[in-house]
């Protein structure tokens, strides 16, 4: 790895797992060294605005927008659970979530 | 009898309540289209034979008896992956999503049905409109009608070859950086991207949420008018919609009259990185401007400079959270690791998350989590924010002294397949010019403006947020320019396609 990099290996694997994209070996590699071309460009926003320049979340600003308080249909159970990959008693089936320990 | 296939959809609307043709025989000559060029092409990932007929066959009898009908009614359209459709797939180019069919309309969708349009299909597109080439698609490249080696850009290549493989009159698209105007660009069709919140977004599978919109892709500047005023307008799913009604864009097609529009050049838009053909194409088309009245000004956005960076810390920061709903468990692809008995949760949805998404997602997801994770939010998320007040400020400015602005489209005409694959950032520059105008919210249209080496180049105009008129003028008054030039409209130029029989 050449001094100049923006990111390592390492911490390509870090945020690959935040991302829960399990990445294979040659996976890894392959994307250290796109990010790292990718950072060495984007990297300049930071010197080109300081402390006072506002930020921009949304191109036209609008405030909070809650709909009329109506009864309007919804999807039903089966509607719901047509694109599940498995599902149980009108429930979307899930493998396991805790932890063995 | 004219070939329906080379007529415009405005030609299409007056034949339709003229009685001359039916909408069947219309929407027939589409799909016979579609099956003869298509393998070639490949801008469909679905076509909807049957529904599409079906729909046909019920605006014909609607007309017959009298209904009242809207002005594209049995006008048929073909409509990106990105959007969804009951009862027709709906994957975004993606695996994740392969025969996923959504069990509501996005709103877009709805609308067209309710103006009675015969959906033909769903067109191909980068793997959630991840891509300036249409490579990115898990299920194949769609191929440039012009020539069939090069790329039709992206990420809508598919919408914007079908319309123009005369597949279609008319699709939908959605722009995120450019992704309905550079495939309009490379392909010699009209493309434009709406003001940000004038199209509802309501069932668009979400890219970026703060820069998306779906907007018209046709053949002539008021066949996208005529398909924006159908599309447009409030919609209370979609708490962005801004409450605007979408009307005058007909009007200003129709009226296309450049004396006294102060037109702007962007200084930043118009040098180094762009192609000498695109340069040629665009003076050009400043000079006949200039001599129907336009009144041209040279301005700076030097702001400009940093909107590639800024876009790409905003659009996979934000891309990273709306994809995080693949998670392998209310729909979509299930896969799970190898060699782990009872997996969790979690590990299925790493695998699945692996074997379901694309190079280019992988990458874009993992800059974004890298952006938004601690310790390099400000930095980078956070900056990128900054840049894009001051690309917004850039706007207001020129835009207090011009009508609207000028420059090329994309700034080189299409490559060839394959060619720019393995290098992100040169894929990326192609997004130059369009990308701008997300990030502020602003409207643009590509409109074509003749060739360079056998290949069609764009010219994009670019108004103040809500005037999309003023697109609508300038870039029909333009196309009627060079229309007169050349006793055609460019893609009246196109080589013919191979047709399978």
């Amino acid at each position: 790895m050449s001094e100049s990099s923006q990111i390592t290996r390492e911490e390509v694997a870090h945020v690959a797992h935040l991302a829960r994209i399990e990445l294979t070996e040659a996976e890894l590699d392959h994307l250290r060294s796109d990010l790292d071309a990718i950072l060495e460009h984007v990297k300049v926003v930071q010197s080109v605005v300081d402390a006072d320049t506002p930020a921009m979340s949304h191109p036209i600003p609008v405030t909070n927008v809650f709909r009329l308080d109506l009864n309007v249909a919804g999807l039903t159970a089966d509607e719901a659970l047509a694109g599940a990959p498995e599902s149980e008693e009108q429930r979307f089936l899930v493998p396991r979530i805790l932890g063995e320990d | 009898m004219t070939d329906l296939t080379k007529a415009t959809a405005a030609e299409l609307s007056d034949l339709l309540a003229n009685k001359e043709v039916t909408s069947r025989e219309v929407t027939q000559a589409a799909l016979d289209r579609i099956a003869a060029v298509d393998g070639e092409v490949h801008a469909f990932l679905h076509v909807a034979n049957d529904a599409a007929l079906a729909d046909a066959d019920a605006v014909d009898a609607a007309r017959a008896a009298g209904e009242p009908l809207a002005a594209l009614a049995g006008v048929p359209i073909a409509v990106k992956d990105a959007l969804t459709t009951v009862g027709m797939p709906t994957t975004s180019g993606s695996r994740i999503l392969e025969g996923w069919v959504p069990p509501y309309d996005a709103t877009v969708v709805a609308k067209l049905k309710a103006a009675r349009m015969p959906i033909l299909g769903k067109t191909n597109m980068d793997e959630f409109a991840m891509g300036s080439s249409t490579e990115h698609s898990a299920y194949g490249p769609t191929r440039n009608p012009w020539n069939t080696n090069v790329i039709p850009g992206g990420s809508g290549g598919g919408s914007a070859a079908a319309v123009a493989a005369f597949e279609a009159p008319l699709a939908i698209g959605s722009d995120t950086g450019g992704s309905i105007r550079q495939p309009a660009a490379v392909t010699g069709t009209v493309g434009v991207k709406p003001t940000y919140g004038g199209v509802s977004r309501y069932g668009l599978i979400a890219l970026a949420s703060s820069l998306d919109q779906i907007g018209p892709v046709s053949r002539t500047v008021l066949d996208a008018a005529l398909l924006h005023e159908v599309i447009g307008g409030h919609d209370p799913k979609d708490s962005t919609s801004l409450d605007k009604p979408a009307t005058s864009f007909v009007a200003a097609a129709q009226r296309a009259d450049l004396s006294g529009v102060r037109v702007g050049i962007v200084k930043e838009l118009s040098g180094e990185g762009f192609d000498a053909g695109v340069k040629q194409r665009f003076e050009e088309a400043v000079a006949l401007m200039t001599a129907a009245g336009a009144d041209i000004v040279e301005v700076s956005c030097p702001s400009f400079v940093h909107a590639l960076a800024a876009y790409y810390l905003v659009l996979p920061s934000e891309a990273s959270s709306n994809l995080a709903k693949f998670d392998a468990m209310r729909f979509g692809l299930r896969v799970s690791p190898e060699g782990v008995s009872e997996p969790s949760a979690e590990q299925v949805m790493a695998a699945t998350r692996d074997a379901g998404f694309g190079d280019e997602v992988k990458r874009r997801l993992i800059l974004g989590t890298y952006a938004l994770s601690s310790g390099y939010y400000d930095a980078y998320y956070g900056s990128a924010q900054k840049v894009r007040t001051l690309i917004a400020q850039d706007f207001d400015r020129v835009f207090a002294d011009v009508d609207v602005l000028m420059s090329p489209t994309s700034p080189t005409p299409a490559w060839q397949l394959g060619a720019k694959l393995d290098d992100p950032m040169a894929m990326y520059l192609q997004d130059i010019a369009t990308i701008p105008a997300n990030l502020a919210g602003i409207p643009g249209i590509s409109v074509p403006a003749g060739l360079s080496d056998g290949l069609p180049v764009g010219v994009q105009f670019l108004a103040p947020a809500l005037a999309d008129d003023r697109l609508y003028n300038a870039g029909a008054a333009l196309e009627r320019l060079l229309v007169e030039k050349w006793g055609t409209h460019l893609i009246g130029q196109a080589p013919e396609l191979e047709v399978a029989r």
